[in-house]
């Protein structure tokens, strides 16, 4: 237990639910957090002199005698230039076997920039996967999640695009993460050389599920002390924001509020913006991008998780396994960045946008004959057409494995096009095509 | 005075201990330390007030003071509104000090020391009635009327007013008395509740005048009236916000209100970086100067967020009393109802479906029913135009806000995912989409005496169309390319052919995103002449390449300058292509 001098214990409890107690106190504050026997606990609702809190950990084992000690405070964190390299737990304490971090202490989840103090984020994130650089580019100050099922390789496609962002902090907090792969990020960060820009927050799945509710509002915290005080480039990354979602579910679930979509609170939404939304570009340079995971359960982007995150964040990169190429691909149908347009055809050459809504519009064109070959049908001779180009546009840009420069990707882009189509059959602006299109008139 | 103490407090609900008399929606401050934390009365019940506070409420612990405002929300109109950035409770957001937003600081809405040049429209001795326009100063380019108190009652006329000259908002431009020997001094600033309708006008008729947007799947296939509604529901990513964007830089609108209601900050932030230099393609100006913006994103207060359409639409109202047609655009009217949701559930109502209150519908049916076209007291016509977004929970449009909305509203711009997703945008379903104005006798009017005795039937025709490609392409997905006559291949290229010449439209193109209506009287022409032609085909598969030379003429053209030499090209090269089938 931390220092408890001069405060008032008290030592009555009223009432004890699965995930919070109920005690007389005065003067405590919304929000407060407090010490309940050794468990970390926080002032949810009070009402005259009942004061309830969640305990993060769960009341297994609380009796009525339990020692609160109220601390007058909420959460913080101790922010300094120390945190880099730095390993914590969902509470901010070292989990690397390092000393605690000396630094100024800041409340977590702190107020919103004022929307007229942003800068519009206009720099390109080049990742060299395809999927993500051709289709859908990322920009700094973005906030996007990776939707996927559990069974895809997200977290490595993850960590692989956080290594290339050339960010100058990564800050990752870790929700549910199993040990494996709390270990496997560790390991790649070490290998990459770049452990001294990581600074972790995290819960694995030995942790206490509620405790994550902390993580994503720690790792920002941390995050805007970079981008802010000392004008970062900072990249963070949330995994897995659905497991952040279902202890919401469980806590709001044990406070007796109504659901609604799926068992979720009907806050979902306000508490998910609440924390995507620290995404930003401040005019300074310094900048906060979100990275999350959201995992589905059996692609299902309907259930209220994605569906309200989608809702949020300014877009989605969908994992799928295409299994004409046997590989994992960024899905261009599912998958968007909304930034892209402040982006494409600016910071990249200016045939990007033509050449890459065509060759999405034509790989739409191959799934129907896909269908109509899977019905049983004949296929045309586009149909087939478009198959082929499908497979390859797959295999040579869709993949996740793909490494290239925006330039070597619309290349490729056009080579696919022309390849298989005619010029009217592409649909490209006519200036455009003028100056790219190489193959037959 | 009536003031009180803080005796609970869950999420951003607070209760109160009153010492007097307050009234529903009353504005209460919670007075913590050197901040006051504005909120809202939302019930009553003996000595305890349920409010729900404006900001966070971290920290709020019984005991703490609480002061009564005496007044509803509300509020201040007059010269300055227009190119403003506020919040969802009309602060200036310009005028907060620091990156962050900082609990209990509230800016004026209005600038004090602007000097605006002021010119009186009333003579002494004239009788006034609510809303009478007085005088009137430049605001940007806008001739923005200084009008008598809404709030009269009874017989007032005008005893004197200042003469042509320099003005700040502060200072008395009239005297009026009423006929009880009242008087009032007029300053160009008013204040209004948010909640009411501002209704000093004569009549409200049928809207009879096209707003247009430049979107032809709008204006020529579902057109939106002028003081009429609209609603654009669909699933996240599918353009709802590219769509009103789209709108508010190129609608035939005076004045735009744009209300982000708990969405994105760097949608807003796109608009603030955009609009000062965009320039309005009607009046040559810069679009900032007739556009105000009411921003709450999802990240600020939920109950700010409630507050915030009504605020924008209390300022569109405003600007309608001086006889301008005014667009207001709200992003995303789910997020506002998702508010009431919250504090609903908060308060430990019977919960309507999906939880959201019961009587939702009723308060979606009652903000859709401020807009509309009036006739002013004084037989000027003025118009609120609102077009909402819905973001349906999972994208399924049979859920409560879009339920409601559809009641409310006269237009329906559904956005279909699959079109979203193969990129054809913008994403609204031509099949799926209505405008009930299309059936209105004062818009057909309206539209003969614009563009010809066949405008209509020709529109209802190509719809039909799209209607008969879908079924025709249905069929081939059953019964395969060679199980249908040719016709049915002929049929859906036809309707493939309104779709990307017609329906489909780049808003970031820079000469697609915009067509003026003679562009498109020249393209709905033009697509009925293919589709009305007979064409033979041997087999189905020459179907296909030859309508696909057409689309892509049809396309380029789009791109092109309208009537430029390039088109002109374009033009004789589908007219080449149309030859090559001509059938006797
Ligand atoms: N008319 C259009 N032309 C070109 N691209 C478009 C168009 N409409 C939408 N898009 C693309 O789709 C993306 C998403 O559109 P938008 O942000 O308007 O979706 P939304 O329906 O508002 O989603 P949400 O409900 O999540 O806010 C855009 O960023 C853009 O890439
Ligand atoms: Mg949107």
């Amino acid at each position: 237990m931390q220092s408890r001098a001069f405060q008032k214990i008290h030592s009555k409890i009223d009432k004890i639910t699965k995930a919070t107690i109920t005690l007389t106190a005065s003067d405590v504050g919304n929000e407060e957090m407090a010490w309940v026997d050794d468990r970390l606990a926080q002032v949810v609702k009070i009402n005259g002199d009942n004061v309830t809190l969640q305990i993060f950990v769960g009341t297994e084992g609380i009796s009525t005698e339990a020692q609160v000690v109220f601390l007058g405070k909420p959460q913080t964190l101790k922010v300094s230039e120390d945190l880099a390299g730095r390993f914590f737990d969902a509470y901010g304490n070292p989990i690397d076997g390092g000393p605690e971090v000396e630094g100024e202490e800041r409340e977590i989840g702190g107020p919103s920039v004022n929307p007229v103090r942003r800068k519009q984020p206009n720099q390109l994130i080049a990742t060299g996967i395809a999927g993500i650089d051709l289709n859908n580019t990322l920009v700094t100050g973005q906030k996007i999640p990776f939707f996927a099922d559990s069974d895809q390789p997200y977290n490595e496609v993850m960590a692989n695009v956080a290594l290339k962002a050339e960010a100058d902090k990564i800050i990752l907090g870790g929700m549910g993460l199993s040990n494996d792969d709390y270990l496997y990020f560790k390991a790649l960060f070490e290998n990459a050389g770049a452990l001294d820009k990581i600074i972790s927050f995290i819960n694995t799945t030995e942790n206490p599920p509620v405790e994550r509710l902390l993580v994503p509002d720690m790792a920002l915290t941390a995050a805007e002390y970079f981008a802010v005080d000392k004008n970062e480039k900072v990249l963070v990354l949330l995994t897995d924001m659905t497991l952040y979602a279902d202890a919401l579910a469980i806590v709001s679930n044990k406070m007796d509020q109504i659901p609604s979509k799926d068992s979720m609170p009907g806050s979902l939404y306000s508490d998910l913006a609440k924390l995507y939304e620290k995404a930003v570009q401040f005019p300074a340079g310094g900048s906060i991008t979100i990275i999350a995971v959201t995992t589905l359960s059996g692609g299902d982007i309907t259930h209220a998780i994605p569906d309200n995150t989608g809702y949020i964040t300014e877009g989605q990169l969908f994992l799928r396994t295409d299994t004409d190429i046997g590989k994992v691909i960024v899905d261009p149908f599912r998958s968007l960045s909304r930034l892209k347009q402040q982006v494409i055809g600016k910071k990249t050459r200016d045939d990007h946008g033509q050449v890459m809504n065509a060759a999405v519009r034509l790989y739409a064109d191959a799934a129907e004959a896909k269908t109509k070959r899977d019905n049983g049908f004949d296929l045309s001779e586009y149909d087939e057409r478009t198959l082929k180009f499908a497979r390859e546009y797959s295999n040579s840009l869709l993949a996740i494995d793909v490494d290239l420069n925006t330039d070597d990707m619309l290349d490729v882009t056009w080579r696919l096009l022309e390849n298989h189509f005619s010029k009217d059959e592409v649909g490209i602006k006519k200036t455009v095509t003028d100056k790219y299109w190489k193959g037959a008139e | 005075m009536t003031t009180g103490k803080v005796t609970g407090v869950t999420a951003n609900l607070i209760t109160v201990e009153v010492d007097g008399p307050i009234s529903q929606n009353e504005i209460a401050y919670v007075k913590m330390g050197d901040e006051r934390l504005m909120s809202e009365v939302i019930r009553i019940n003996g000595n305890t007030a349920f409010v729900q506070c404006f900001e966070s409420t971290r920290g709020v612990r019984t005991g703490l003071a609480v002061e009564f405002a005496g007044a509803m929300l509300e509020v201040e109109l007059g010269p300055g509104l227009l190119s403003k950035n506020y919040d969802g409770l009309q602060n200036d957001l310009d005028k907060k000090e620091g990156l962050f937003l900082k609990r209990g600081e509230y800016t004026s809405p209005l600038d004090d020391e602007k000097i605006y040049e002021f010119t009186p429209l009333a003579s002494p001795g004239e009788s006034i009635q609510p809303g009478h326009w007085l005088g009137e100063v430049k605001e940007n380019w806008v001739n923005h009327k200084i009008m008598a108190p809404f709030t009269l009652k009874g017989d007032w006329k005008l005893d004197s007013i200042v003469e042509k000259g320099n003005h700040t908002i502060r200072d008395t431009i009239a005297v009026i008395s009423s006929s009880d020997g009242e008087t009032k001094d007029v300053t160009m600033t008013q204040r209004w509740p948010v909640k009411v309708p501002l209704k000093a006008y004569r009549e409200k008729p049928r809207p009879f005048r096209l707003m247009e947007t430049g979107y032809r799947i709008i204006d020529t296939f579902n057109p939106l009236a002028e003081g009429g509604t609209g609603f654009i529901p669909g699933p996240f990513g599918c353009g709802k916000t590219v769509v009103q964007h789209a709108v508010s830089k190129n609608a035939s609108a005076d004045i735009i209100i744009m209300a982000a209601c708990g969405e994105r900050a760097n949608e807003v932030v796109e608009i603030f970086t955009e609009f000062p230099e965009l320039i309005d393609p009607r009046t040559g100006r810069k679009l900032y100067e007739r556009t105000t913006i009411i921003c709450n994103t999802s990240n600020m207060p939920v109950a700010a967020r409630e507050a915030s359409v009504y605020t924008a639409m209390t300022i569109g109202e405003y600007y309608r009393q001086m006889g301008l047609s005014v667009l207001l655009l709200a992003d995303s009217t789910s997020r506002w109802a998702q508010a009431l949701r919250e504090m609903s559930n908060r308060l430990e109502e019977l919960p309507g479906p999906d939880a959201f209150p019961m009587d939702l519908s009723a308060i979606i049916a009652n903000f859709y029913a401020r807009a509309g076209v009036v006739y002013l007291n004084n037989g000027e016509t003025g118009a609120v135009t609102f077009l909402g977004t819905v973001s349906p929970a999972g994208g399924n449009l049979k859920e409560p806000v879009t339920e409601s909305t559809k009641k409310a509203a006269q237009c329906f711009y559904a956005l279909s995912q699959k079109r979203a997703d193969s990129k054809r945008y913008p994403a609204i379903d031509p099949q799926e989409s209505y405008s009930k104005y299309l059936e209105s006798p004062e818009i057909q009017a309206f539209l003969t005496e614009r563009s010809g005795e066949n405008w209509v039937e020709d529109v209802l025709s190509l719809k039909n169309r799209m209607l008969r490609g879908k079924e025709a392409q249905d069929q081939i997905s059953i019964l395969g390319d060679d199980g249908v006559p040719i016709e049915y291949h002929i049929n859906f290229w036809k309707s493939e052919v309104i779709d990307a010449a017609l329906i489909q439209q780049d808003a970031f193109d820079p000469i697609d995103r915009f067509a003026s209506v003679e562009r498109q009287e020249y393209g709905l022409k033009t697509v009925k002449d293919i589709c009305d032609r007979v064409f033979n085909f041997d087999t189905f598969e020459d179907v296909a390449p030859y309508f696909k030379k057409m689309i892509n003429s049809l396309k380029q053209m789009n791109f092109c300058e309208f009537g430029s030499g390039q088109f002109k090209e374009f033009e004789s090269e589908l007219k080449i292509t149309l030859n090559e089938k001509e059938v006797a």
